[in-house]
C-alpha cells in the first residue's frame, strides 16, 4: 500500500467544539456502560470469593466484602471437597496444565509444519487435502464424541490426561493449519526458489526461513489452542471422570446436584481459579493476537 | 563448449503448450538474453532451467549433461529474482553465506568469499543490516552478491532489473555488464525490456507465445529480424511498416508504397529468391533510417538511399531526438530526427530512406524475405 503523508482521519475536522465534546463524551459514556456489563460477572465473582458464607447470606451476592481475607482461596486450592476427593482444585489445575500445555505445543507445531508443506510445496490434489483438514473447524465436536469414545478405548486411553491430549491436539490440527497455511501464502514463493537453489531441502527451508518469519502466527496459534483446550468442557466430562478430569468438568460439580450447603466463596475463588490462565495468556500476548490475526490482510 | 544446450524443449501445462520445441544453445561465458512480451515463456523457459519447473519433453544441458531430472541444487546454479527474494530475517552476510552454508563449505572459506565478493560490490558496510533496511538498488546488489558467491557454472537473471527506478536501472545494467565482464560466467538473463537485452546481451532470444523467433547477435537481431514481431518488438520507436508491391526488372528489384504516385524505390541488391515479380510485401524501415533530404548525406551514405515525401502530423520532441508522426503514400509512419532539422507539424518535407537498412516481410507468413 502506497504511504500518505496526511492522516487517514483527522477528528479536528469534524466540526465545531461543542459538537466534537459531545460527541466525545457520548463515546466514552457507551464505551463505559458496556466495560461495566462486561467486567460485572468477574468483580461480582472477585469480591464474593473474599467473603465469609454467613455475610453473602446475609448481605446478598452483589455487596462490597467487609473484610479481605485469602482464607476462601487457600481452601479452594487445597482442602476444599469436590468430586468426591478433598484435595480442592489444585489436583484438577494440574490436570488442565499437563493436558493443555503438550496438546497446544504439539497442535501449533503440527499446524506450522502442515501450512507451510500445504502452502509452499504444492503436490497433487493439495487443495483437497487442505480442504479435508479444515473440514474440522467446521464439525460439531459432539459429532466426533463416540468415535473418540472408540479409539481411546482401543488404544487404551480411555479416561487418561494422555487421550484428551491426543484428542486436543488432532482436533486442534484443523485450526492451526487453516491459520499456518493462510498466514504462509503471503510470504513469497521466491524465497523457497531461492534457498531450493543455495540447496536447502524441506526442513532447513523450514528451519532457516519459514519459521524465523513465524512468530506472529505462533502466537495466534498458541493462544487460541491454549484457550480452547484450557476452557474445553465436552471431551473433558465425557472421556474423563474422578480424579483424572480436567478443571472445566470438575467444576461442574458446583453446578447444584450437591446435597450439603453451598460455599460460594470457596466455589467463587476455584472458578477464577480455573479462568486465570487463559486470562493470562490473553493479558500477555492479546495484542500479538490480534496483530497476528491481521497480518497479511495488511501489509 | 557450450555451456547450456536447450534441444527440442516443450513445456505444457495441461492441454496448453507455453513453450514450443525451443533450441537454444549459449557458449561459455556467453552473455544470453530472453526477451519477449509479458507471457511469452520466457520466465518459464528460465524456471525450468533453474529446476524449479519440469520439462514436458526434450533436453536441458548444462556443460554437455543432462540435467531434465536433477535438483535445482545439484545443477549448480545461481539465480537472481525479480523480487530479490532475500531472506528477510537474515542479515546481508547471513544472506550470503546461506548456500555455501548449505553445501556444507567450512566457516573460514565462507567469510573470505563473503569478503570478495563484497568489496566487488561495494556492499561491505551493509553486511550486518537486515533486507528490510536495505533500498532498492542495494537489494539488487546484495542478491547479485548471493549469485556470485556460489561461482556457478550459470548465473540466472530473472528480469532483476525491472523494480528499480528508472535512473538506477540504468546504472544497475551497467554494472551487470561490468560485472559479467569480470566474471565471464555464462549467463541467462530475461528481461521485457528490448533496450536491456540490446545493451547487455551477446545474443538475443527474441520469444513469443512460446515460440523461439530469432537466436542471435543484438546487431543481427536489430538489423536483419528474422520476422515482423522481431522487427517490431525490437527497437523503439517501432519499425515502420508499409504495404507495398515488390518489381523486379532487369535493372533490379524495387518497391512501390501502396498509395504512392507509383514512384519506384530501388532496393539495394537483388537477391530475393522467395518471392516474383508484383507480388505484394511489408516494407520496414526503422524511424532512424529517415532522414531530411541533404545531398552531401545522400553522396556519403554510397547513393543506398531514396527520396520520399513525408507530410508531418504530430511531433514529439525528447530533447536528445525529435518523434515525428507522419504520413507517408497515404500510410501512418515514425520517423525520429535531429532536433535541428526537424520540420514544423503540418508541413510537407522530402526525407531519404536509407535503402540499406531496410527490410522486406511477406505479409501472410509475417517472415523476412
Amino acid at each position: 500500500m502506497a504511504e500518505t503523508s496526511h492522516q487517514a482521519f483527522d477528528p479536528l475536522a469534524t466540526g465545531g467544539r461543542f459538537r466534537r465534546l459531545w460527541a466525545k463524551g457520548t463515546v466514552y459514556a457507551l464505551l463505559a456502560f458496556f466495560a461495566l456489563l462486561y467486567l460485572s460477572p468477574l468483580v461480582i465473582i472477585f469480591m464474593n470469593s473474599f467473603r465469609p458464607l454467613e455475610e453473602i447470606v446475609r448481605e446478598g451476592f452483589i455487596s462490597v466484602p467487609n473484610a479481605l481475607s485469602w482464607r476462601y482461596w487457600a481452601e479452594a486450592w487445597s482442602t476444599f471437597c469436590l468430586g468426591g476427593s478433598c484435595e480442592g482444585v489444585s489436583r484438577y489445575f494440574s490436570n488442565t496444565l499437563m493436558m493443555t500445555i503438550p496438546a497446544t505445543i504439539l497442535s501449533t507445531a503440527f499446524g506450522v509444519v502442515n501450512g507451510y508443506a500445504l502452502s509452499k510445496w504444492r503436490f497433487r490434489y493439495d487443495a483437497w487435502v487442505f480442504g479435508l483438514i479444515t473440514l474440522g473447524v467446521f464439525l460439531p465436536a459432539q459429532m466426533t464424541l463416540l468415535p473418540w469414545a472408540f479409539v481411546l478405548g482401543k488404544i487404551g486411553l480411555s479416561n487418561t490426561i494422555g487421550g484428551l491430549v491426543l484428542v486436543h491436539t488432532i482436533q486442534g490440527i484443523s485450526f492451526t493449519t487453516l491459520f499456518c497455511r493462510n498466514y504462509f501464502l503471503s510470504v513469497p514463493d521466491d524465497l523457497i526458489k531461492a534457498a531450493r537453489i543455495d540447496g536447502a531441502g524441506f526442513w532447513r527451508i523450514f528451519r532457516r526461513i519459514m519459521l524465523p518469519l513465524s512468530p506472529p502466527i505462533l502466537i495466534v496459534c498458541v493462544i487460541w489452542q491454549f484457550t480452547g483446550i484450557w476452557n474445553e468442557f465436552l471431551f473433558g466430562t465425557v472421556f474423563t471422570s474422578g480424579a483424572n478430569q480436567p478443571i472445566t468438568a470438575a467444576i461442574v460439580a458446583f453446578s447444584g446436584s450437591g446435597t450439603g450447603e453451598r460455599h460460594y466463596n470457596v466455589e467463587a475463588a476455584s472458578v477464577i481459579f480455573a479462568a486465570l490462565p487463559p486470562l493470562f495468556v490473553y493479558v500477555i500476548g492479546g495484542k500479538y493476537f490480534v496483530r497476528g490475526l491481521t497480518s497479511g490482510a495488511v501489509k | 563448449m557450450s555451456s547450456l544446450l536447450i534441444k527440442n524443449l516443450r513445456k505444457s501445462y495441461g492441454s496448453v503448450d507455453v513453450l514450443k520445441d525451443i533450441n537454444l544453445e549459449a557458449e561459455s561465458g556467453e552473455f544470453v538474453a530472453l526477451v519477449g512480451p509479458s507471457g511469452c515463456g520466457k520466465s518459464t523457459l528460465l524456471s525450468i532451467i533453474a529446476g524449479l519447473e519440469s520439462v514436458t519433453s526434450g533436453e536441458v544441458m548444462i556443460e554437455d549433461k543432462v540435467v531434465n531430472n536433477e535438483a535445482p541444487k545439484d545443477r549448480d546454479i545461481a539465480m537472481v529474482f525479480q523480487s530479490y527474494a532475500l531472506y528477510p530475517t537474515m542479515t546481508v552476510r547471513q544472506n550470503m553465506t546461506f548456500g555455501m552454508e548449505c553445501r556444507n563449505i567450512d566457516k573460514a572459506t565462507q567469510a573470505e568469499t563473503v569478503a570478495r565478493v563484497a568489496a566487488l560490490l561495494q556492499i561491505e558496510p551493509l553486511l550486518d543490516r537486515k533486507p528490510g533496511q536495505l533500498s532498492g538498488g542495494q537489494r539488487q546488489r546484495v542478491a547479485m552478491g548471493r549469485a556470485l558467491v556460489r561461482d556457478p557454472k550459470l548465473f540466472l537473471f530473472d528480469e532483476p532489473l525491472s523494480n528499480l527506478d528508472a535512473k538506477l536501472r540504468v546504472e544497475m545494467r551497467s554494472e551487470i555488464k561490468k560485472l559479467h565482464h569480470n566474471v565471464g560466467r555464462t549467463t541467462v538473463y530475461v528481461t521485457h525490456d528490448q533496450i536491456e537485452a540490446m545493451t547487455l546481451a551477446t545474443r538475443i532470444a527474441v520469444m513469443h507465445h512460446g515460440v523461439l523467433q530469432q537466436y542471435a547477435a543484438p546487431k543481427e537481431i536489430y538489423e536483419r529480424p528474422a520476422n515482423i514481431f522481431v522487427a517490431g518488438f525490437m527497437g523503439s520507436p517501432n519499425m515502420n511498416f508499409f504495404a507495398a508491391k515488390f518489381v523486379k526488372t532487369a535493372e533490379g528489384s524495387s518497391i512501390i508504397l501502396d498509395g504512392s504516385d507509383g514512384t519506384r524505390l530501388p532496393l539495394p541488391h537483388n537477391d530475393y529468391p522467395g518471392i516474383s515479380d508484383g507480388e505484394q510485401v511489408t516494407f520496414g524501415v526503422r524511424p532512424e533510417h529517415f532522414s531530411p533530404a541533404h545531398e552531401a548525406r545522400a553522396a556519403r551514405k554510397g547513393n543506398a538511399s531514396v527520396i520520399v515525401q513525408v507530410s508531418v502530423d504530430m511531433d514529439e520532441p525528447t530533447g536528445s531526438e525529435t518523434i515525428l508522426m507522419c504520413t507517408i503514400a497515404g500510410q501512418k509512419a515514425i520517423i525520429v530526427c535531429e532536433p535541428d532539422e526537424a520540420p514544423a507539424p503540418g508541413s510537407v518535407m522530402d526525407f531519404e530512406v536509407d535503402m540499406s537498412k531496410v527490410s522486406l516481410f511477406d505479409p501472410k507468413t509475417e517472415m523476412r524475405l
